[in-house]
């Protein structure tokens, strides 16, 4: 538990003059399943990036196994993103190659192994996510759901010490949701990796993780484990758990007095 | 005072697109060629030169075989049928060959490079590639760009022949122009060096210059569908101006001054 | 596999490449004479060269043996000088030789007709450099019109 994979330290991000983070910092456990939760529209896929070094901070630091990603070198950089993986939103799966090949993908990449060890390890990684059986399909033959198993099959391919799941339950059914949710809690336990998982879909989510962080308005308003989340008093934490329409986060865009403007000519 | 504000961001914004644009190009092709990337060239070889053959090889017959039949009615009248070979000939592969294929290449193979890209970026491909230790602009933009420049060329000479034989359809076997004078009077005008070379030096400048507008274009797309549609209108529109504008200093440069 | 495919029509795409270059370097562009085969040079003074180019043919009898290589000025008499470059095959033209600016057809193009001497027992070869003496220019239609109005005043 002491020992945390990726430390972010202090950053402030921003993007075309608006800030997106301010001075956050956030720790993730090795070996556990840390989520990152958060109203819609707030960047959580932006931290995954950051993590990922896609994206680079204005201030603070992200390490990543005791090294700064920030400041590596581009060839340095690229050796360390085989330690992890990312599943994207959409599942980002090659469109034009078959669930098979996207998933040996990284194998025939980054290892010398042979075609036959591959098949192997492929089919083994489908068998995890149950795909097996749809190694020949194209990615535009699988559902939603499927789509994301399969990218995740692709994620754990080389082994990464790191899974980052980019809203993973978003638009799936109950069905594909639980499937989801078990995959990722059993991938954690027998691969004992470690996981971030951004989301907004807060029951599945505090079933699995065994760290919360809530961001909310550029900063984290609430973190713990998910009892101690529930237990919060914090109003913000709360509005965001129970799904409340109006709260500390408005139900209204900021504007002008609405009496103010309805009776003024200006729009 | 606005307009001028807008004139130096509107400038701005060129000339970083246009380093962006330079950045992706020697971030894709400033590496050491590998097996595996060959065969991926070899691949968007087949989707950008060997799909697009068809549309060449049909308009290449019927615009040879229209000049043949505008430039027998105009000769004729001169008595000089006997220089239908030549006006083919010439006209195909010093300007029509290079400029049409160039213009379809950036209609047909250029717009799907774009869409593709721009899919790619949208639907995260991109992303995902970089996450896998695998840079996009090595796996994805080289072999592309090395296929559109290899295939253009392949293209607009394969244009050219097919449009030398249509003009021999319609010239010799339909109006009656003595094959031998087409293809001797064509032999004794024609210059390889100054005509064919110079039609493929030309095509080899439009098809770096299509490719990278097209490719540029889907890699800098907004990933929405309305980025991406408003890309691959840019890059037939931004790729034909081009084309048509490098065609003129082209020619100033090799034909001009004699 | 689709590779396989790929490859195949890919070989397609090339083969039909190289005959269409082919057909360009066989049919379109002249290869009667070309410029690395050996060759030797010969100059010819003219009064008026009339449309002709570099790189138009020298013919004798209608075949053609040379090229023009270069037209130039003579600094001293202001008279065009017609470098012509000839086939090595054809080096024993006798030095009593003579050449006219030519043109084929009515609107054709010009052309040097060069017109072999008699060979005398002794006879001397042109060889690489030498002046041709005896040319006859083009001729020049407004020339030609000029004489033909002269030659009616005069009767």
């Amino acid at each position: 538990m002491t020992e945390n994979l990726v430390d972010i330290q202090n950053i402030t991000f921003s993007r075309a003059n608006r800030i997106i983070y301010d001075d956050i910092s956030i720790q993730i456990p090795k070996g556990k399943i840390t989520a990152i939760m958060g109203p819609s529209g707030i960047g959580k896929t932006t931290m995954l990036r950051l993590i990922g070094g896609q994206l680079i901070p204005d201030q603070g630091d992200i390490k990543f196994a005791g090294e700064s990603i920030p400041k590596m070198s581009r060839k340095h950089l690229y050796q360390t993103r085989k330690a992890m993986s990312m599943l994207f939103q959409s599942g980002a799966l090659f469109t034009d190659m078959s669930v098979f090949d996207n998933v040996a993908f990284a194998l025939r990449e980054h290892t010398p192994l042979s075609e036959s060890v591959i098949k192997t390890l492929v089919l083994l990684k489908l068998e995890a996510v149950g795909l097996r059986g749809a190694a020949n399909l194209m990615p535009s033959e699988l559902s939603g759901g499927m789509a994301r198993r399969a990218a995740l099959a692709r994620a754990i391919a080389l082994d990464p010490e790191l899974i980052m799941y980019d809203e993973p339950f978003a638009g799936q059914d109950p069905i594909s949701m639980g499937v989801l949710v078990k995959l990722i809690k059993a991938l954690s336990e027998a691969l004992s990796v470690t996981s971030i998982v951004v989301t907004h879909d807060v029951s599945e989510v505090l079933d699995i993780a065994d760290y919360v962080y809530i961001l909310a308005n550029k900063k984290v308003i609430g973190h713990g484990t998910a009892e101690q989340i529930k237990a919060s008093d914090s109003k913000l934490v709360q509005q965001f758990l129970q799904g409340q329409a109006d709260g500390p986060v408005p139900f209204h865009y900021p504007a002008t007095d609405l009496s103010t403007q309805l009776l003024g000519d200006s729009l | 005072m606005n307009w001028v504000v807008q004139v130096g961001a509107n400038t701005l914004d060129t000339i970083r697109s246009f380093g962006r644009a330079f950045l992706m190009l020697t971030g894709a092709l400033i590496a050491v060629p590998q097996l595996k990337n060959i065969r991926l060239t070899l691949q968007q070889i087949y989707v950008v030169g060997v799909q697009s053959l068809l549309i060449i090889l049909v308009s290449g017959l019927f615009i040879g075989m229209v000049m043949a039949l505008q430039g027998y009615t105009i000769l004729v009248g001169y008595g000089a049928e006997g220089s239908l070979g030549p006006m083919v000939a010439l006209s195909l592969l010093r300007e029509l060959g290079p400029v049409v294929t160039a213009l379809l290449f950036a209609g047909r193979a250029g717009s799907a490079l774009t869409a593709e890209i721009g899919l790619m970026k949208a639907t995260e491909q991109l992303s995902s590639l970089e996450m896998m230790a695998v840079d996009p602009l090595r796996r994805v933009v080289a072999p592309r760009v090395w296929a559109g420049i290899i295939s253009m060329p392949m293209l607009a000479i394969i244009f050219s022949a097919i449009g030398i034989l249509g003009g021999h359809l319609v010239g010799v076997d339909w109006l009656g122009v003595d094959s031998g004078s087409y293809w001797s009077i064509m032999q004794a005008t024609v210059d390889w060096n100054k005509d064919v070379v110079n039609g493929i030096i030309k095509s080899i400048v439009f098809a770096i210059v299509v490719t990278w507008i097209a490719i540029f274009k889907g890699y800098d797309a907004v990933p929405t569908s309305e980025g991406i549609s408003q890309a691959t209108t840019q890059t037939v529109v931004y790729s034909s101006l081009a084309v048509l504008g490098l065609d003129f200093v082209l020619t100033a440069l090799m034909f001009g001054i004699n | 596999m689709t590779t396989r495919k790929t490859e195949l029509m890919v070989g397609f795409f090339v083969i039909l490449t190289i005959s269409a270059t082919l057909l360009l370097a066989m049919k379109v562009v002249n290869q009667g004479f070309s410029d690395n085969e050996s060759s030797y040079t010969l100059y010819a003074k003219f009064d008026n060269i009339g449309g002709l180019k570099a790189r138009s043919a020298v013919k004798v009898g209608g075949v053609t043996v040379g090229r023009v290589e270069s037209i130039y000025l003579d600094p001293e008499d202001f008279n065009p000088v017609v470098v012509l470059s000839l086939s090595q095959q054809y080096n024993n033209f006798p030095d009593t030789s003579s050449v006219a600016i030519l043109t084929s057809g009515l609107l054709g193009e010009q052309y040097i007709g060069f017109q072999p001497g008699f060979a005398f027992d002794d006879f001397v070869t042109l060889a690489d450099g030498d002046y041709i003496q005896d040319t006859k220019s083009a001729l020049v239609l407004e020339d030609l019109i000029g004489q033909f109005l002269f030659s009616r005043d005069s009767e």
